[in-house]
């Protein structure tokens, strides 16, 4: 019964997470950008684009020159949280990879540092005037949603250890479309819990803004307005009847 | 108007504390009718404005690709929240970019998202109310769409996108503001922002013609309407008649004459400015850049320089090739268009103008980076040419140029607090106080390094600085335009005259000037 209850639940969260991320991108991707507004100076060449979306992905550039602390705490959080993220993967592949298997250690690390960063994150949330008057409930919420997925995540490792072995069992099931018996370990099933909460409102919620930065018309387009003409379907239609 | 204290000046910038509804009484006057239905707008509010607010929202996030991402990626993680010069001003916590977009964000998230819908209170999503659409008119008439929130932006979010969006909103259900809507009408009908008529616009030319000869002993023209003139100027109309503008523009037309090409202003489009930006009004932009566009068909012309002008620049670097192009019938040899300081820059470093950078030295000059110059637009072939370019020109020109605070220049300009269509005297609390970051920075080089004077390329950075720089306690003179330094320091061919006094030492002014003569036979010949 457990078992079939978070069979269902994660491959509820699974389609739901990829559906509605997918329908955003696609109606990102369908929305045209009518008119050239890259933030100059912008690159010249659409290598020159890609490279400052890789800076503003993998470093996050903008926010650099923007504010350090939140630069600092946001950073932290994000790069432990890829390093967390990647560490899980073994529970999902057999043989596990290499590179998986070496950051194990370092994604254990890498939970406290997430922790860290988000509860500095909360604690500015409420500690700034200008950031408290900004934030709406789901802002803390979300904040604190994070911050019991790794802490759930904690108590199996120091609280009550869970048999690891049968977690893996029933992932790998699940991906053959196979319920194993899910270990009964409650930091595990709240851990579970919340992970899927978080991939079902990942598409509409804030967390939007990670395949958001992709389509930002102020950092994707090149900055080529004089060279080339950039129209949009819909705008195509207005010079119809043009004299010359 | 309320009275109001201006803003003290101090050692360097500081962040104010927060105070809300600091700026809840200002509102540009709202737009007569008759402003309203020139442009195709309803005059009035109409009835069911709620609902036709809404789907015009939908009908601008369906076109606009910016819009959409925008509404969904802010985090609020509070990066912009102190980069506004409104929020520096005013303190008025609805001047933070994110808040200022909040305000369109919760009733696009009321309407248009899941959580929005059934859990408003979560997501601080609203109805539009009356209360609420008030808090649009004003706030979104707090904003310059300067784009400096844009640069500090973890996503790139652009608060001047949402401020024109909820301006376009506003006017399709016929709460339109006064200035623009007004100011766009006489476009239409007259081609330029002041409603100049042609024969006006002829008087005031031939003035400045007997005025150049008058200084300098050289006749300089400034044609108007001349067919078959290779090149167009598209020039702000306050570079016909304001001050400092109207030196700039003797200065283009000294540039023009030393380079030997034909040149004319059209009558039909003689306005560079684009007001319609500032309403968010694709269609309204694309009728006013169309004007130009005919005008250089009509007119024959090979190439199109534009005059010093921030948001024109924009328009005309960034959305003039889409409003309007393609710009196929004009000679593909040059940037089309072309701005002015790129122009003059060229003529400079091919050493084709006779410089007297003395005649500058009773000034010590730093530079006012506009901000749709410095953060929408590009001079020059390579990225940043907008910053490097006009500083080449005034350093060429002037011996004396000192940088402001390099957090306040280039990509982070301070706005001079009256772009986005708020140059106008209903605001004037908002322009002072939004000026005070941009005073703040100028306050120090004067201390500093002695600085005397700032620098322009833009028509509102200059009518606004003149107007507020008072409220500083600096002189309204103490902003030039750039082309006014190069108007000062060029000797013309075979000048004889300097302010109506006869030169001293004509060869010692002008040394170079039979070469000169040869180099600009060569340029009017290629």
């Amino acid at each position: 019964m457990l078992s079939m209850t978070y069979a269902s639940l994660f491959y509820l969260a699974t389609l739901l997470f990829l559906g509605g991320l997918g329908y955003r991108i696609y109606t990102y991707w369908n929305t045209p950008a009518p008119l050239k507004i890259p933030t100059m100076p912008a690159p010249t060449t659409h290598r020159g684009v890609a490279f400052r979306i890789f800076r503003e992905v993998a470093f996050f550039e903008s926010l650099f020159k923007s504010n350090k602390w939140i630069w600092i705490f946001g950073y932290i959080f994000h790069v432990a949280m890829a390093l967390v993220v990647l560490r899980h993967f073994r529970y999902f592949q057999e043989p596990v990879w290499g590179i998986i298997a070496l950051i194990q250690p370092i994604g254990m690390y890498a939970g406290f540092a997430m922790m860290a960063g988000l509860a500095a994150l909360l604690f500015r949330r409420f500690a700034v005037n200008r950031v408290r008057y900004i934030s709406r409930p789901s802002d803390y919420l979300m904040l604190v949603l994070l911050m019991a997925i790794v802490a759930s995540g904690y108590g199996m490792q120091y609280v009550e250890r869970v048999d690891i072995l049968a977690v893996k069992a029933f992932m790998l099931g699940l991906m053959r479309f196979e319920v194993l018996p899910l270990p009964s370990n409650p930091y595990l099933l709240v851990h579970l819990g919340l992970v899927s909460f978080l991939m079902i409102i990942f598409p509409i919620s804030k967390l939007l803004h990670a395949p958001g930065v992709f389509f930002s018309p102020t950092r994707n387009q090149v900055d080529n307005a004089r060279e080339k003409r950039h129209l949009a379907p819909w705008a195509a239609k207005l010079d119809e009847g043009r004299d010359r | 108007m309320a009275d109001f204290e201006t803003p003290k000046l101090g050692n360097f910038l500081q962040t104010p504390c927060m105070q809300p509804g600091a700026m809840d009484h200002s509102s540009p006057f709202v737009a007569a009718p008759q402003h309203n239905t020139d442009l195709g707008f309803p005059g009035e509010l109409v009835d069911n404005w709620e609902e036709k607010a809404v789907e015009r929202l939908g009908e601008l996030l369906d076109k606009n690709r910016a819009l959409k991402v925008f509404m969904d990626s802010c985090v609020k993680c509070g990066a912009c929240t102190d980069k506004c010069h409104y929020y520096i001003g005013t303190g008025d916590p609805k001047n933070m970019p994110v808040a200022r977009q909040d305000l369109l964000r919760k009733v696009y998230r009321r309407h248009f998202t899941v959580v929005g819908k059934y859990l408003p209170k979560l997501v601080g999503a609203e109805d539009l109310t009356e209360e609420l659409l008030d808090d649009w008119y004003k706030y979104f008439h707090q904003c310059s769409q300067c784009r400096r929130c844009s640069v500090y932006c973890p996503y790139g979010i652009d608060t001047a996108e949402i401020s024109m969006a909820a301006r376009d909103i506003m006017d399709h259900i016929g709460k339109g503001q006064k200035y623009c809507n007004e100011i766009l009408g006489k476009v239409h009908k007259i081609g330029n922002n002041l409603g100049l008529p042609e024969p006006a616009l002829a008087d005031t030319l031939e003035g400045l013609e007997e005025d150049i000869e008058e200084d300098t002993g050289v006749a300089v023209k400034l044609p108007l309407d001349q067919k078959g003139a290779d090149i167009l100027l598209v020039t702000p109309s306050a570079d016909f008649f304001a001050e400092p503008h109207v030196d700039g523009l003797i200065g283009y037309a000294k540039v023009f004459h030393e380079a030997g090409v034909s040149w004319t202003v059209s009558s039909y489009a003689s306005e560079a400015a684009n007001f319609a930006m500032f309403i968010g009004s694709y269609e309204q932009m694309k009728e006013v850049a169309e004007r130009i566009r005919k005008a250089a068909q009509d007119l024959g012309v090979k190439r199109i320089v534009v005059g010093e002008c921030g948001h024109a620049w924009r328009v005309a670097y960034s959305f003039w090739n889409t409003l309007a192009g393609p710009f196929d019938f004009l000679d593909p040899n040059y940037p089309i268009p072309q701005h002015i300081c790129e122009f003059t820059n060229d003529l400079l470093e091919a050493g084709k103008l006779n410089i007297d950078k003395s005649q500058n030295d009773h000034m010590t000059l730093t530079f006012h980076d506009s901000c749709n110059v410095s953060r929408a637009s590009r001079m020059g072939d390579k990225p940043g040419g907008q910053y490097e370019i006009p500083r080449a020109v005034i350093k060429a020109v002037c011996n004396n140029y000192v940088d402001m605070s390099p957090e306040t220049i280039k990509e982070g300009t301070f706005c001079c607090g009256g772009g986005g269509g708020l140059l106008t005297d209903d605001l004037m609390e908002l322009r002072v106080k939004g000026a005070q970051p941009r005073m703040q920075a100028l306050h120090e080089v004067r201390e500093d390094s002695g600085v005397t004077h700032m620098a322009a390329i833009c028509a509102i950075c200059k009518s606004q600085f003149s107007k507020v720089m008072p409220y500083y306690g600096m002189g309204m003179d103490d902003i030039v335009s750039v082309h006014q330094l190069v108007s000062n320091a060029l000797v013309l061919t075979g000048q004889t005259l300097r302010d109506g006094e006869p030169i001293e030492d004509p060869d010692e002014a002008a040394p170079n000037a039979e070469q000169g003569t040869e180099q600009n036979n060569e340029t009017a010949a290629g």
